[in-house]
């Protein structure tokens, strides 16, 4: 069974959003999403500074057999990329919820990650595409 | 649902994810490809490749046949048990699938086919069978296992029928051996040591567990072909199809032209090397940090454009590599263009690895 930590919100497209306490918020990829690509061999994160909109392709994770795009889930203005991936594109498999974060973003309205599923929301998802 | 090998439910029991491959429900992996890969750069890896299919020629008339029939030339199958790597091309030169053809002994050849390729393969021989009074004879009754990596001719031996070890061990690479029903060939995919081994296909279950009880670990397709790759070899569909002639394919090599043999395709070939081959087929290492990918665009400074046909991250040399079809004077730097950003990428000859080591420099 896929991991789902309770406190963190999702999105179809198989992407975590994480609120932190200074109002931005950290993306990264679902236990699910790593485990369907396999083993990560390339990850390409946004630069900071770039302005993002909600579902725009911001970064790309490549496993050996294919590159797929990684969708913003809010809009805003990227504030970091996990730059610790571009040696270690292993740690998006191995803690795809804690060192394996992709991005950090500050959200153009605060109020976008509500509009987010939750986890049994998201499960329910994973189960409607089986 | 697509076609299913006899070793399917194996693989489902030892957690590997499937995808579909030329109409056939395949293991891609059994968890980690890397791993996978690995294991047969280092040990010893195991393949269900029995969606590939044997082709039996039977007759007084297969040499003269299979001489007609491919582009490389079966005269220099003289001892029993050689094995040829050649292609199979239309009149037009065009690769109707590459395959290796085995002497058996005189009127029996055997030859292995692409699995995507092999109902137009079996058509395309019984086609040109007719004239030569020989028989094409499919034979889905046989499974196939490959076992590769410099262990796995000491861990293949245990699992053989016993009258099979010593005759398998003694064999020179490139050549098999028939005992019984078995047949074990000292070829692969790989660039590492091993076997192929053809079984019947209700003994394969029992091969496949008496491998694994050796510490043959099982590996994926997805591993097979980053196996492949570092070893330089060509993927049918990939770096070749009808489209293109072996010249512009990096399989020169494998087109016996010295004599005057006529066989299919040959007419194309020679007007093709009169005219120029405009192509050619290389090997790339990207040097900018990204991912080679099938399809991407290969830009030659005063050349023009190319394409990769094969692309991946080498798990051994932890850097990108890939096959491009080029424009013919290509050397030196190139520029590879992924996702609308252009990377520097060095053309290289393959194969990029054999027997675990780099073959190029990094």
């Amino acid at each position: 069974m896929s991991n789902l930590p309770g406190d963190l919100r999702y999105t179809k497209s198989h992407e975590w959003v994480r609120a932190l306490p200074d109002g931005s918020v950290e993306i990264g990829i679902t236990d699910h999403a790593q485990n369907a690509l396999g083993d990560l061999v390339f990850v390409e994160v946004p630069e900071s500074g770039r302005q993002v909109a909600a579902g725009d392709p911001f970064a790309v994770v490549e496993s050996v057999k294919a590159a797929s795009d990684v969708y913003s889930p809010v809009s805003g203005e990227v504030l970091a990329g996990n730059d610790a991936l571009a040696t270690q594109p292993e740690l998006v498999n191995q803690e795809p919820y804690g060192q394996g974060w992709i991005a950090r973003i500050r959200p153009s309205s605060a109020a976008s990650i509500e509009s987010l599923l939750d986890a049994a929301q998201y499960q329910e998802h994973l189960v409607s595409e089986a | 649902m697509g076609r299913r090998t006899p070793l399917y439910q194996q693989h489902l029991e030892a957690g590997a994810r499937t995808v579909d491959f030329g109409g056939w429900d395949m293991p891609v992996h059994y968890g980690s490809q890397i791993e996978e890969h690995h294991a047969v750069r280092r040990d010893a890896g195991m393949f269900d490749v029995s969606h590939m299919c044997v082709v039996d020629i039977r007759g007084p008339g297969s040499r003269a046949f299979l001489s007609r029939l491919l582009a490389n030339d079966v005269a220099r199958l003289a001892a029993p048990g050689k094995a040829l790597y050649t292609c199979m091309l239309r009149e037009d030169g065009g690769v109707l699938d590459d395959l290796i053809v085995y002497f058996l002994e005189e009127g029996l050849f055997r030859a292995v086919v692409n699995a995507a390729t092999a109902d137009k393969d079996i058509a395309w021989m019984s086609r040109h069978a007719g004239e030569h009074g020989v028989e094409v004879i499919p034979r889905r009754d046989l499974a196939i296992v490959a076992v590769q990596g410099p262990n796995a001719r000491d861990k293949t031996a245990g699992a053989l029928p016993a009258d099979c070890r010593a005759p398998a061990l003694a064999l020179e690479p490139f050549f098999a051996v028939r005992c019984g029903d078995w047949f074990v060939g000292r070829t692969g995919y790989t660039g590492e040591e091993g076997f192929e081994v053809v079984l019947p296909a209700v003994e394969v279950a029992g091969f496949w567990t008496a491998l694994a009880t050796a510490g043959v670990r099982p590996c994926g397709l997805g591993a097979r072909d980053t196996l492949r790759l570092e070893a330089g070899m060509n993927l049918y569909g990939s770096d070749m199809d009808e489209s293109v002639t072996p010249l512009e394919s990096g399989l020169a090599w494998t087109v016996a032209m010295k004599d005057q043999r006529e066989f299919l395709g040959r007419q194309a070939l020679e007007a093709q090397k009169a005219a120029g081959v405009p192509r050619k087929l290389v090997g790339l290492l990207l040097e900018d940090r990204g991912v080679l990918r099938a399809h991407q665009k290969v830009r030659v400074e005063g050349l023009g454009e190319g394409e990769l046909t094969s692309g991946t991250f080498s798990p051994t040399l932890e850097r990108s590599i890939g096959l491009a079809r080029v424009p013919a004077g290509t050397s030196g730097r190139v520029q590879v263009e992924i996702r609308g950003k252009l990377l520097a990428a060095r053309v290289v000859k393959p194969p990029f690895v054999r027997h675990g080591k780099a073959q190029i420099e990094l």
